[in-house]
C-alpha cells in the first residue's frame, strides 16, 4: 500500500502557476490554512482558485497570487466581510467570477461526475448571468420544458483540505458537525492534498462510518499538520483563534506578513502565534 | 377596585411579531432567520402558532426550542431544503427595490465596486426556489433604492419558474409586501408611532399604499410574557432596534 505523507512543501512543490486550485472548508472554517501558507512562501501565483471563501482568499489576494477567483461569497464568519478580499476587488486587482453557493456546489458534483455540467434552478433572473455571461441555460427535455442554468464542471488541477484525522493512505475523517464539500473538492480535482490535525495508524473498531469523509481513491498526498487550519475553526479539535483573526484582519497587510509570514517553515508560523499570545497574555497581567 | 396598567411595547417587539407573522402557517419547513429580531420571531412562531417549525442551532443541527437536537444539516443538505422548498428564509438586504430585487454582493459597477460586500451567497438560489423574506433594521433611501446595483435575490420583476416568491419585508418603521396587481412594494402596516409620511420619506422609491394604512399587530399578553421572559430575557432586542 501506498505511504502518501507529505511535508507542505512537497505539497506545493508539485503546483505550479496557472493552476486552478480548489480549497475546501468554508469561510472561517476548517481551511487547509498550513497549505496555504506553504503557498505564500512558495513563488507560485496566477492562480484561479475556486472556493466558499474565508481567509485563504484574503491572504492569496492580499499576497496577489490569485488571478481569478471563483466563489459565492468571502467571510470570516465573525467578520463578515473579508477585508483583504474587499481591498482586492475595490482596487480590481482580482478577477471573479461569481457564482450563487448552489451552482458552486452543483458544478463540483458535475466535474465529482466528468460531467460537463448540471441544471440548477438558480441564477437565472439575478445579475450572475449578467456578470457570467459564459454561463449557458439548458431546456428541461421532459414535458415541463422549464429552463435551467447549465453550471459547468469545476474541475480543479487540485484541491486543498483540511480534516481532523487520516491515515497514510489517504482517507480522511471529519469529527467536526460538517463535513462542508471538502469531500467532493477531492473529486474534482486531478490531484488532491489532505492536510490533517494528526495522522493516525487506523481509525479504530469503534469508528464511526460516517466521519470517514475522504476516500483515498481520491488523495494524492496527506500531510499531518497540527493546528494547520488556525486560525479558522477545527472543530472539535480547536475553535477559530477570534483575537487572532481580528488582529489579520486589522492589521496592514505588509505588518502581518511580516510578523507572521515571513518564516521558513509551518513551525515558524506557530512559534510566532504562540508569541504573539503569550505577549497578549503578558500585556493582560 | 382594580388597576388598569398600560403595557408599553417597544418598537422592537413590533417588529419581532412582524417577524414571526411571516412564518404564521408555514408548516413543516425550516425557519431560517438572518439577524438577532429574524430569530427571536422565529421561536415565537415555533412557540405560538406554527409548532411544527424546524429551527437550527446556527450549525449544522436542526434543534428544538429546549435546543436538543432532532436532526443534522449541514450546508449541502441545507441546500436541498431551499431547493426542495422546505425553507422560508429572513435575508438580509444592503439594498432593495420596489419588486423585491435584493443586492448583498457589492456597491458601485461589479466590475470594479466602491464597496465590495459579501457576494451572491445563495441569494439565487433562495429565490427561485422557497418563500424569501427580508429584515431591514435600519429603513432607509439607502437600502431601498430604485435600482440594485446587482441582483443577487431575484425580484417579481426577474422571477422565473414555479416557486418564486416573496412574501413580507420587515423594517424598524413598518411591514411591506408585493400583493399588489403588478407585485409592486405595497406599505402593508406601519408599526404604532410611526406615519405613513416617515416610511416614505425612508423608502427611495414610490410606494404603493392604500387609503388606510394599518398598524402593525400588538403582540398578545401572552407572547409579551414569552418575549421578556423566555426568548430574551435579557432585552437583546433593543440592541437592535432602539426603543423610541
Amino acid at each position: 500500500m501506498t505511504d502518501k505523507t507529505m511535508t507542505p512543501e512537497d505539497v506545493v512543490g508539485r503546483l505550479r502557476s496557472g493552476m486552478t486550485i480548489g480549497i475546501g472548508g468554508w469561510g472561517s472554517r476548517r481551511k487547509p490554512m498550513a497549505l496555504v501558507r506553504a503557498l505564500l512562501r512558495s513563488e507560485i501565483t496566477d492562480l484561479t482558485v475556486v472556493s466558499y471563501g474565508g481567509p485563504d482568499i484574503g491572504l492569496l489576494a492580499a499576497a496577489g497570487r490569485i488571478r481569478r477567483l471563483v466563489a459565492p461569497f468571502v467571510t470570516l464568519d465573525s467578520i463578515p466581510l473579508e477585508p483583504h478580499f474587499r481591498a482586492a476587488r475595490e482596487n480590481g486587482s482580482l478577477e471573479l467570477t461569481e457564482y450563487d453557493e448552489a451552482m458552486f456546489m452543483w458544478g463540483l458534483h458535475a466535474a465529482a461526475n466528468r460531467l460537463p455540467f448540471l441544471p440548477v434552478r438558480a441564477g437565472l433572473g439575478s445579475d450572475v448571468m449578467r456578470v457570467n455571461p459564459g454561463l449557458r441555460t439548458v431546456t428541461s427535455p421532459y414535458e415541463d420544458g422549464e429552463e435551467f442554468v447549465a453550471v459547468p464542471g469545476l474541475r480543479l488541477d487540485a484541491a486543498l483540505v483540511h480534516v481532523n484525522r487520516a491515515d497514510r493512505l489517504g482517507n480522511g475523517q471529519y469529527l467536526g458537525p460538517d463535513p462542508y464539500f471538502d469531500d467532493l473538492f477531492c473529486e474534482a480535482a486531478d490531484t488532491a492534498y489532505v492536510s490533517c490535525e494528526a495522522i493516525v495508524d487506523g481509525f479504530g473498531p469503534d469508528t464511526v462510518p460516517q466521519t470517514l469523509l475522504i476516500g483515498r481513491h481520491s488523495v494524492t498526498g496527506v500531510v499531518e499538520t497540527p493546528n494547520g487550519a488556525h486560525f479558522t475553526s477545527c472543530a472539535p479539535d480547536h475553535d477559530r483563534d477570534e483575537p487572532f483573526q481580528k488582529l489579520y484582519a486589522t492589521t496592514p497587510w505588509p505588518e502581518f506578513a511580516e510578523r507572521f509570514l515571513s518564516g521558513k517553515s509551518e513551525n515558524d508560523y506557530q512559534a510566532a502565534v504562540r508569541a504573539w499570545h503569550d505577549e497578549r497574555e503578558e500585556q493582560r497581567t | 377596585m382594580t388597576t388598569e396598567t398600560t403595557t408599553v411595547i417597544s418598537r422592537a417587539e413590533h417588529c419581532l411579531i412582524a417577524c414571526a407573522e411571516a412564518w404564521r402557517d408555514n408548516g413543516e419547513v425550516l425557519a431560517s432567520p438572518m439577524g438577532l429580531i429574524p430569530s427571536f420571531g422565529a421561536r415565537l412562531a415555533k412557540r405560538t402558532f406554527s409548532p411544527d417549525l424546524l429551527l437550527t442551532d446556527g450549525e449544522a443541527l436542526l434543534v428544538g426550542l429546549d435546543g436538543q437536537p432532532e436532526g443534522w444539516l449541514p450546508y449541502r443538505r441545507h441546500l436541498t431544503m431551499v431547493t426542495g422548498g422546505k425553507r422560508h428564509v429572513m435575508m438580509g438586504a444592503s439594498q432593495i427595490d420596489r419588486y423585491g430585487n435584493q443586492n448583498i454582493s457589492c456597491i458601485g459597477d461589479w466590475e470594479r465596486p466602491t464597496r465590495q460586500l459579501l457576494g451572491v451567497r445563495g441569494a439565487p438560489v433562495n429565490t427561485l426556489n422557497n418563500p424569501v423574506s427580508y429584515w431591514i433594521p435600519k429603513h432607509s433611501p439607502r437600502v431601498f433604492v430604485e435600482r440594485v446595483d446587482m441582483i443577487s435575490g431575484v425580484g417579481y420583476d426577474h422571477a422565473v419558474g414555479p416557486y418564486h416568491r416573496l412574501p413580507r419585508v420587515v423594517t424598524d418603521l413598518a411591514v411591506l409586501d408585493f400583493e399588489t396587481p403588478g407585485h409592486a412594494m405595497r406599505l402593508a402596516s406601519v408599526h404604532p408611532g410611526v406615519t405613513v409620511e416617515e416610511v416614505r420619506a425612508a423608502t427611495g422609491f414610490d410606494l404603493v399604499t392604500g387609503d388606510e394604512v394599518p398598524y402593525t399587530r400588538d403582540p398578545t399578553a401572552e407572547e409579551l410574557r414569552l418575549i421578556r421572559e423566555v426568548i430574551d430575557p435579557r432585552g437583546l432586542r433593543d440592541r437592535e432596534v432602539a426603543p423610541r
